[in-house]
């Protein structure tokens, strides 16, 4: 029976729990940083020595920490890459710019519980030299930029942020950048034009990657709400005993943010790996299953990206079975919950938000109203992708108000095919083409018939001369 | 009109100027503190944040052309902003955009900025609020709604005197 494991999640929701400082203290708030601050060098066999922020970094990578946010890259290799050389400073950026659709777990941390993240932050930016941090909230959580702000007051006058935190020499100030309603700025790159206070547009890479070449042209990290989190947990247990947690190269937990149509929305924390999508949407300890008389149609396993799940397809899973390969053809309700089954299903967990479609959902209404969010979203840098994503919503604007045509499934998929593949300069292009192709790729059948329909009525119009169409539903 | 900028918001701004070593980066924050002041970035407060970062105007009139939260005309008292993005419209946003929009006197077929005779109310439809789990989402100006019946609408419009 899978359970939830609550490990970023511990304190947040209990009764009582608020998100001021002392609250934190009494919860073992800033023992992590306390002791990544006293570690000492570490001797090694050929007479050097390791600094305590290599050890730090060491720990991040041995934890297999992979980034929350939606790449899933390695935390420790991202780290890894930072210019170190250059002289030039090291700015550390997280990235709360949640918008990815369906998901809303950075939200809870940041709204309940801000000083782990700060925590994790101020630990984060030790172990890699940083002097100056920047938190990137979406403009759209007002009350989440204050809070933290009175968090990082409460934690400067305690001596945890500043000048000499904790009388350890380092020093640390960290500032919060609200962004403006713009979905592109999650995109690091274009996060980090917006916080040099330009338009989000992304920069091409190579040149400029945010390791080398990021804010200010310096060397910049950019992670994750849940990931900075992390990295307070891997600073107190361990790399190595976090590491045990979740499944091999899925290690750690992730907190999974369920919506659509379930009995219990919610987000979940669990270990990486150990609760299937099935068992996510339907044990009583998550969404608690379908609403009364309603069947699974089709499931978007990790933010409004990923490539959708059509109800009963099957996989086949590369599995070790007695220290062999072998494939194992799997029901996508059992694809186990991680990184790297859902990409050998084609998809991603991408941000970890499940969003559930049942049987009542017209899929080509969900599916224009995903479009529709990228046609408005695209920074419109990139021909492919500027036009391209407006014209899959004019398309699926046109399919759902009674102006669609037989032949706009395959038209729809040709645009979507056209976009991706190197042809933009960030993964946005990619971002509004999957759900596009594999939509229209997993429910031809619909597509078809709804344009087939209306070429059919158009035509019984302009026999009878008399409109059959009520108004289009907006 | 002339336009003056309170000396207390003018410290707050200088403050937030020092957070950053490019005074350009305070572009983002500097439109907030004002929209927040003003309700709206006119013309002139877009030629004041340009000569307090030592930028030219469409620096900065390019950044208010860009991002949504940023109106270069007076909205509503109240703003009130409905989510209208997959999780939300399956929780039934769309049906509480209308209830809004046919209580107000609003088209509840538009998606954009509408804003009532009296200048009260806006009402509009935004892409994803991050709060899916809850659907369907709102704010209204700063305060975030989740689960919003339209019971619930009318308490928080009943709310906003």
């Amino acid at each position: 029976m899978p359970q939830e494991f609550k490990l970023i999640l511990k304190h947040l929701d209990n009764p009582g729990y608020t998100p001021d400082i002392e609250c934190y203290l009494r919860h073992g708030g800033y023992d992590a940083l306390k002791k990544a601050l006293a570690m000492s060098p570490l001797d090694l066999a050929d007479g050097k020595k390791k600094t305590p922020q290599e050890q730090l970094r060491d720990e991040v990578m041995k934890s297999g920490l992979r980034g929350r946010g939606g790449a899933g890259f390695s935390c420790g290799l991202k780290w890894s890459f930072a210019d170190r050389r250059s002289g030039k400073p090291i700015y550390l950026i997280c990235n709360a710019d949640e918008s990815e659709p369906g998901t809303f777990k950075d939200r809870q941390i940041i709204h309940k519980d801000p000083h782990q993240l700060i925590e994790g932050m101020i630990i984060s930016c030790f172990a890699n030299d940083v002097k100056l941090a920047y938190i990137y909230i979406r403009g759209e959580m007002p009350k989440g930029a204050k809070l933290l702000n009175t968090a990082l007051k409460e934690a400067r006058a305690k001596g945890f942020l500043g000048k000499n935190i904790l009388g350890s020499g380092y020093d640390l100030e960290i500032h919060v950048h609200r962004g403006a309603g713009a979905y592109i700025c999650g995109e690091e790159t274009g996060l980090i034009e917006s916080l040099e206070g330009k338009r989000p547009y992304p920069r091409i890479k190579p040149p400029y990657f945010p390791a080398v070449l990021g804010l200010y042209m310096c060397p910049t990290i950019v992670n994750n709400v849940e990931t900075l989190c992390n990295v307070k947990h891997i600073a107190t247990m361990g790399g190595a005993e976090f590491a045990k947690l979740g499944t091999p190269n899925n290690t750690g937990t992730r907190i999974v943010s369920l919506s659509g149509q379930v009995k219990r929305p919610g987000y979940y924390e669990i270990e990486v790996g150990k609760a299937t999508i099935g068992q996510l949407i339907n044990d009583p300890a998550f969404g608690g299953g379908l609403r009364p008389g309603r069947s699974l149609k089709a499931v978007i396993p990790g933010g409004s990206s990923s490539k959708v799940l059509k109800a009963g397809e099957k996989f086949k899973l590369k599995r070790k079975v007695e220290g062999k390969d072998v494939e194992v053809e799997t029901d996508m309700l059992d694809l186990p919950y991680d990184f790297d089954s859902l990409q050998q299903a084609g998809t991603m967990s991408g941000s970890s938000a499940i969003i559930v479609i049942d049987d009542s959902v017209d899929i080509v209404g969900a599916l224009a109203n995903l479009s529709e969010f990228y046609a408005q979203e695209s920074c419109g840098q990139c021909t492919p992708c500027r036009e391209g994503s407006l014209w899959m919503s004019k398309t699926l604007h046109r399919l759902t108000h009674g102006g669609g045509r037989k032949q706009d499934a395959e038209y729809l998929a040709k645009i979507a095919d056209n976009i991706p593949g190197g042809k933009t300069i960030c993964a946005f292009g990619e971002a509004c083409s999957w759900p596009v192709q594999s939509f229209v790729a997993k429910f031809k059948d619909e597509f078809v018939a709804k344009g087939a329909a209306d070429e059919e009525r158009r035509a019984k119009e302009a026999a009878t001369g008399k409109k059959e169409l009520a108004a289009a539903p907006h | 009109m002339s336009f003056t900028v309170p000396a207390n918001l003018e410290a707050e701004i200088d403050e937030l100027i020092t957070h950053y070593p490019v005074k350009r980066s305070a572009s983002l924050m500097l439109l907030h503190a004002l929209q927040e002041h003003f309700g709206h970035i006119s013309p002139e407060a877009t030629q004041w944040v340009a000569r307090k970062l030592g930028l030219q105007p469409i620096n900065v009139h390019e950044l208010v052309t860009f991002y949504p939260m940023f109106r270069q005309s007076a909205p509503g008292k109240y703003q009130i902003k409905v989510c209208r993005t997959l999780s939300c419209a399956l929780g039934g946003s769309h049906q509480l955009h209308e209830h809004f929009c046919t209580k107000l006197g609003l088209d509840p077929h538009a998606h954009g900025l509408q804003t009532t005779k009296d200048g009260k109310f806006s009402v509009e439809f935004v892409e994803c609020l991050a709060g899916c789990g809850m659907a369907p989402v709102m704010m209204c100006n700063e305060d975030f709604h989740e689960g919003v019946s339209t019971a619930k609408a009318d308490q928080i419009l009943g709310g906003c005197k």
